[in-house]
């Protein structure tokens, strides 16, 4: 029976929280269509430690591919050795993370199978043993349910929406080939970002600035909150980053990034259309705005009325208080 | 130098969405159209390559509608030479079918380069660029923040979760745009003018389909009403509470 192939992506050795969410999906699809899970690891020879844990994600089988220059992402001798073992192994459905590197993946992935792909999904279904998947369109506005009558159904998911599995799986691990495409490209250098840096896309908790903090020295503000909260990333309007106060890496919006995280923090955000389209799906919404009348209030669980360089303070104290206690 | 610069007419970024009778798209009537705002970064950099160039040609190619003519002139009216309008009566949402139509066009161009926005703000797909690499089997970098171009070889940068990839290619290539690569251009009187003279050819073009079927689209469910915890400091400490016991996020 054919079954489902997981697409994981590691950094520094181990699995990315985005894969564990990608073999979840995976897990799903095949337990609706029946057949396994195979995940697969690419990367460079001794990668294989990062797939260790991935029976405890779901995955039945563990395939690493492994070349030496594989030690960074290369588009076309990844695209070229996962689309080889996806036609090898017949699978039902191909399950990627919709993150820098799973989009610019996903679509060679699409071209060498030949198959539609559903991009940044957001929930899967399986209907008369067609692949249906759910994804939000207009930036959030909108939401699109599309049948993928192919083989495989190919999508790439969007981080923080498939809770993460836990069950035991086998895991057995076995190797199987890399092909190297045709190398047209070289990732010559990777610059690392900031030690720790969370990206806004995929943190489970976004503390966003916007035209209320006055001047961009006033982020700071933002970043202690971000830094109270623990694992949290800043997010900004795209007020601001035409600004050119904040790099356009971190805007939210539909000219920016769309987010879904557990905890969004609204500050000095008036909540403009295109802003709210990109943050709508956070399971928690809180804004902090001098503004009653603020649009932002309308989609806000929690909302605070009043000077943002007063609150905000006393918020990162309480909060730093509360976690610590 | 010859650039394609692969552009999409998609509604407002402020625009409302309402659904269509037919239930599968939007209900266009008082809605404005834009050119995708990624596109503007990629028509602007092809633009700048070839002035600095001092010679070449820049040549937009759109599918979509007979309306979608109006996207070509805001890019010739940017600067762009001509425009080419793969005709069809809607744009397909199966991205690897606008993929094959466009490569199809693209494919005995000569072109150096073949420019996209990063993706269109409305199907955000993200897919039909690298596709179209894939198609014609040339070099492809996405969501490039920084370019450097020399010779028949070039550099690009793109933002990732981990930090910046710096790549290197071969022309032609196919490159996809993201914002903070250059600032875009506002039409001036002149180029507006200018672009009313400037060709446009139509191509009826034709799609396999069925494979990527839309069954639904649908309004996301509303969130409950906003709730406003307080004003000013004395609602800090309930809105803390309220993190921590009720909402369990803290």
């Amino acid at each position: 029976m054919a079954g489902t192939l997981a697409v994981t992506e590691h950094k520094g050795g181990a699995l990315r929280k985005v894969s564990r969410e990608v073999v979840a999906a995976a897990r799903q699809l095949a337990d609706a269509l029946g057949g396994t899970v195979d995940a697969i690891v690419v990367g460079a020879p001794g990668v294989d430690a990062a797939g260790a844990d991935l029976g405890g994600a779901g995955a039945d089988r563990v395939l690493v591919a492994t070349h030496d220059s594989f030690g960074r992402y290369t588009p076309d001798g990844y695209a070229a050795t996962i689309a080889a073992q996806a036609k090898a192994g017949g699978y039902a459905a191909v399950v990627v993370a919709a993150t820098a590197t799973g989009k610019d993946l996903a679509p060679r992935l699409a071209v060498l199978l030949d198959v539609p792909l559903a991009s940044d999904v957001t929930g899967l279904a399986v209907e008369l043993g067609t692949v249906v998947a759910t994804r939000p369109v207009y930036a959030g506005k909108a939401i699109q349910q599309v049948a993928l009558n192919a083989a495989p159904a190919l999508v790439s998911i969007r981080p923080n929406s498939f809770a993460p599995g836990v069950a035991g799986h086998a895991g057995a691990v076995s190797n199987v080939n890399a092909a190297l495409g045709a190398a047209r490209v070289t990732v010559r250098d990777v610059r690392a970002a900031q030690q720790g840096a969370l990206d806004v896309a995929e943190a489970p908790i976004v503390v966003s600035g916007g035209r209320g903090l006055k001047a961009p020295e006033h982020f700071k503000l933002i970043e202690d909150l971000a830094r109270a909260l623990g694992t949290a990333a800043v997010g900004a309007s795209r007020a601001v980053v035409d600004a050119g106060w904040r790099p356009h890496g971190e805007q939210v919006g539909q000219t920016g990034k769309t987010v879904s995280p557990e905890l969004y923090v609204a500050v000095g955000i008036s909540g403009a259309i295109q802003h709210l389209a990109g943050m709508r799906t956070a399971k928690i919404i809180v804004a902090i705005n001098k503004d009653k009348d603020a649009p932002i209030f309308k989609v806000a669980d929690y909302g605070i009325v009043g000077d943002l360089f007063e609150i905000v303070p006393r918020l990162t104290e309480e909060i730093a208080k509360v976690r610590a206690g | 130098m010859k650039i394609a610069v692969c552009i999409k007419r998609v509604p407002d970024t402020e625009a409302r969405v309402k659904v269509a009778g037919d239930g599968v798209s939007i209900d266009e009537a008082g809605v404005k159209f834009i050119l995708n705002p990624y596109d503007e970064y990629a028509l602007e950099e092809a633009l700048q390559r070839k002035e600095q160039a001092g010679a070449g040609e820049v040549v937009v190619v759109t599918l979509g509608p007979e309306a979608a003519q109006e996207t070509i002139r805001t890019a010739l009216a940017m600067g762009a030479d001509r425009g080419v309008l793969l005709k069809c009566d809607a744009i397909p949402a199966d991205g690897l079918a606008v993929a094959k139509a466009l490569a199809g066009e693209l494919k005995d161009g000569g072109y150096d380069l073949v420019l996209f926005g990063k993706l269109a703000v409305d199907d955000a797909n993200h897919a039909v660029g690298p596709m179209v690499a894939e198609l014609l089997g040339l070099p492809c970098v996405t969501a490039v923040v920084k370019l450097e171009l020399e010779g028949g070889t070039g550099t690009a940068e793109r933002e990732t979760e981990g930090g910046v990839e710096v790549v290197d290619f071969a022309q032609p290539a196919v490159l996809t745009c993201e914002k903070g690569l250059n600032t875009p251009r506002y039409p001036a009187l002149k180029g507006i003018m200018a672009a009313k003279k400037k060709p446009i050819e139509a191509k009826p073009v034709a799609f396999e389909a069925g494979r990527y079927a839309v069954q639904s689209l649908s309004l996301p469910p509303d969130r409950k009403e906003g709730r406003i915890v307080g004003e000013g400091l004395g609602a800090v400490s309930e809105l803390v509470r309220l993190l921590r016991t009720e909402a369990k996020v803290i």
